[in-house]
């Protein structure tokens, strides 16, 4: 049984690096047609994560086969019950990798500023369309005895989901202004501090939004914490990072700042799955029906082997991927090879 | 429209685009790897010059790759729940590992391979590329456990459990080193490096031919990749290509006899070289050699090779579509025999190579060939492994879905379609202004001199502020 904990654990961590390593290279996509004016400045944005998006994405790539591997069910269940959002989740991904890669392959001004705004709406899609699957994750699902959920495109987009779907994408834009902080120059940097705190703002009042609509509406995820008020302790250590970040930026300490706002991310992912734990999805329709981190999960067998896996991957991942960011520290530079 | 047809034409679809890029991945990493070996050994330029060039193509290649290879992943789930269900607990656990231990391996230092050149000296960056290489074929190895589990499963129990049956894992090691595993692993490695140094003969050709200014760089690319070419194309058919048929002999023995179009129990059974399945009459047209078939299962020209006949006809693969991918398959290669020995032997024939129009052109052609005999090699392991999409535990038509609506999987095909055509001719369009480009002289490339870039962990770690 502990097995199963530690791999909700291990799940939670996954998704948090996802968010964390990719999250910023999203808010990047997200803010460039906004505070990126010219071409030698959206060059500056697409270089700033140049050579480590890659990287980035394949948290979410681990996050699809952990959740394959040591929770099947629900893998099968969630993927297969919101088909058209996950077609519509591909779509976008595989318009940013290209996107990204192709923009600067052509001198041609129309190239580029088509291809400036696929990877713009691809970002944008992404965080939108995660951020409402979690939502709805949170707020439940039609849920069958059978495991399978029966669902309506639009039926996803209620305004509790569309609310999370919006505060994702605040939250990773703030993210991804902080990191452009560490990596844009002169005026370009001067934009990007005057936008850090406007971002901010709209992402502090949409998040208030979020819990109070959490609150109000008793979502299985607010129940916990009415039960067990101490833990009011971890969304709380989120909204102090949020501060923490803007002093930050303000003293130039840009590195402490993108910290803090990691953080933030982490400190609010685990409120949420402090909330759901130990449930993964719930059903709307017989809470006898929810998968949960115990029903869904895999033989202790392959949680094992999984485990070890992991103990032994994830440290060498986080060794050379620090690596590769300490090799390509410091503000953008564009040479011949860059995109 | 039936969605579960729908389902399997969308898998097919998505899977063969994908499986373009991955083998050039490979290919191109161990030719890369070459190059920047050979310019440690010898400081001549030109391997620098290839290595900035080659490096880029990768770029374009891996994209395309690694954007098409994450629809693989989700749509286990998507369109194929109920075999999710049934497989995740092993094939969940190898897809998560191949994540975690190889395509970490392969973003993480794809940065430092495209971008590397001007920040790390040339034995760091060979590191780097190195890394990348190394975690291409790394994921080859997890898939293709993954998917020789499905074609040949071992170390599992079959158990019902309230969400329906699921195969748990009883033995990782057995899971992992399924019979089919290891042949196949290398059938598949020898394969992609035959692509890319295809890919290689091909620009290499044609800058003899066309980009006259390139010659040199076109030699040079042609020195790395024909013998690469010459010895495994040969490997290829004799060692590996026999090794795996009897493989399938012993374990999937269906499968070869759909592979062969062959109906009844033969001794002395003929090889087909090429021909046609009539499925209503059950019978096979063709050019045959005597006895053939029987020493390449077997070992014996006059032991027995079983026919289609003697297994239970719902157990039967598509036989034509079969035996098609895996003639094809087989005849590609022959030719490629074929060309490797006419390319080496006017490369050997005092360099005649270089002015034989004639043989730089079928060179230049010779990446089609590869890119399908490598397609329709994968087409003969899926298709003859029908109508199992786990061997004889789980049928294709029981794993897919029970909410998936065919006007759904209707618009995701339409939308992989349109996104594909797409995706291809941009990705042929943009390979092909790069190769009429060619490579970029050093002077504009290097942004300070070789010997000044950190070439040692400890300079690249030491150092206290960049230029």
């Amino acid at each position: 049984m502990w097995l199963n904990v530690v791999w909700f654990a291990l799940f939670v961590v996954i998704i948090i690096g996802y968010l964390i390593m990719d999250g910023f290279d999203l808010g990047v996509g997200i803010l460039h047609p906004f505070l990126a004016k010219s071409d030698e400045e959206r060059r500056v944005f697409l270089n700033s994560i140049g050579p480590v998006w890659d990287g980035n994405e394949v948290w979410l790539v681990l996050g699809g086969g952990a959740l394959f591997a040591a929770f099947p069910l629900v893998y099968a269940s969630l993927f297969s019950g919101l088909y058209i959002a996950m077609m519509l989740v591909l779509l976008v991904l595989i318009l940013r990798t290209v996107a990204i890669e192709f923009r600067s392959k052509r001198p041609s001004p129309r190239w580029r500023s088509a291809w400036d705004w696929v990877f713009f709406a691809a970002s944008l899609g992404i965080a939108l369309l995660l951020g409402v699957a979690f939502g709805n994750i949170l707020d439940g699902l039609p849920l069958r005895a059978d495991g399978y959920i029966e669902v309506k495109l639009y039926d996803l987009l209620m305004p509790y989901a569309v609310l999370v779907g919006l505060t994702t994408i605040f939250m990773l834009a703030t993210h991804g202004a902080i990191y452009l902080s560490m990596k844009a120059d002169g005026a370009l940097l001067a934009r990007v501090k005057q936008w850090v705190p406007r971002l901010m703002i709209i992402f502090f009042v949409l998040n208030t939004l979020l819990v109070g609509m959490t609150v109000w509406l008793h979502e299985g995820v607010a129940d916990r914490y009415f039960q067990q008020p101490w833990l009011v302790i971890l969304p709380a250590a989120a909204l102090v990072s949020v501060i923490v970040a803007w002093l930050m930026v303000r003293r130039e300490q840009y590195f402490a700042a993108f910290l803090f706002s990691s953080a933030m991310i982490a400190g609010l992912l685990i409120s949420a799955a402090v909330g759901l734990f130990p449930n993964l999805l719930v059903s709307t329709l017989n809470s006898s029906y929810n998968l949960t981190i115990f029903n869904a999960a895999s033989q202790p067998n392959t949680l094992t082997v999984m485990l070890i896996m992991a103990l032994i991957g994830i440290p060498f991942v986080l060794l050379y991927t620090a690596g590769v960011y300490y090799i390509f520290r410091g503000r953008v530079h564009i040479g011949p090879s860059s995109y | 429209m039936d969605q579960l047809f729908l389902s399997r034409v969308q898998f097919a679809l998505t899977a063969s685009f994908h499986f373009i890029y991955p083998p050039l991945s490979m290919g191109l990493g161990l030719l890369l790897v070459i190059i920047g070996v050979n310019y440690l050994r010898t400081r001549d330029p030109k391997w620098r010059q290839l290595s900035f060039f080659w490096v880029k193509v990768y770029g374009l290649v891996f994209a395309i790759g690694v954007a098409t290879g994450i629809v693989q992943e989700f749509e286990f789930g998507t369109n194929w729940p109920e075999y999710s269900r049934f497989v995740g607990n092993i094939f969940g656990s190898l897809l998560a590992a191949e994540g975690v231990f190889a395509f970490f391996l392969e973003g993480g230092f794809l940065g430092l391979m495209l971008f590397g050149g001007n920040r790390l000296g040339p034995r760091m960056w060979l590191l780097a590329i190195f890394m990348v290489a190394f975690g291409a074929h790394f994921s080859a190895l997890w898939i293709l456990m993954a998917n020789s589990w499905m074609q040949t499963p071992a170390g599992y129990t079959i158990q019902e459990t309230p969400m329906g049956t699921q195969a748990f894992m009883s033995s990782f090691a057995a899971t992992v080193f399924t019979p089919s595993f290891i042949p196949r692993l290398l059938h598949t490695w020898i394969a992609s490096w035959l692509t890319g140094a295809a890919l290689m003969l091909s620009v290499g050709a044609w800058f003899l031919l066309r980009v006259k200014q390139h010659a040199k760089l076109g030699k040079a690319t042609i020195c790395v990749a024909l013998p690469v070419f010459f010895i495994f194309s040969i490997v290829q058919l004799t060692l590996s290509g026999a090794q795996h048929a009897e493989n399938v002999t012993q374990f999937q023995p269906v499968k070869l006899a759909a592979m062969e179009g062959l109906w009844e129990d033969t001794t002395c059974a003929p090889m087909t070289l090429i021909g046609w399945v009539d499925e209503t009459n059950q019978v096979t047209y063709g050019i045959k050699v005597p006895c053939l078939l029987s020493f390449l299962a077997h070992g014996d020209i006059n032991a027995t090779v079983q026919g289609l006949q003697s297994f239970p006809s719902e157990n039967w693969p598509p036989v034509n579509l079969t035996f098609q991918s895996y003639h094809l398959m087989i005849s590609l290669g022959v030719v490629m025999i074929g060309i490797g020995l006419l390319a080496g032997s006017f490369f050997l024939w005092r360099r005649r190579l270089w002015q034989s129009a004639l043989v730089l052109w079928v060179l230049v052609l010779t990446v089609f060939l590869t890119e399908v005999a490598t397609m329709v090699g994968w087409w003969t392991a899926e298709f003859g492994r029908q109508p199992w999409i786990v061997w004889e535990l789980l049928r294709t038509v029981d794993a897919g879905s029970p909410v998936l609506l065919g006007y759904q999987v209707l618009l995701s095909n339409g939308m992989f379609i349109v996104l594909y055509v797409t995706l291809f001719a941009l990705f042929i369009f943009l390979l092909n202004e790069k190769i009429q480009h060619g490579p970029d002289s050093l002077a504009s490339m290097e942004e300070r001199p070789v010997n000044a870039l950190p070439d040692t962990f400890r300079e690249i770690f030491r150092r206290q502020s960049r230029a």
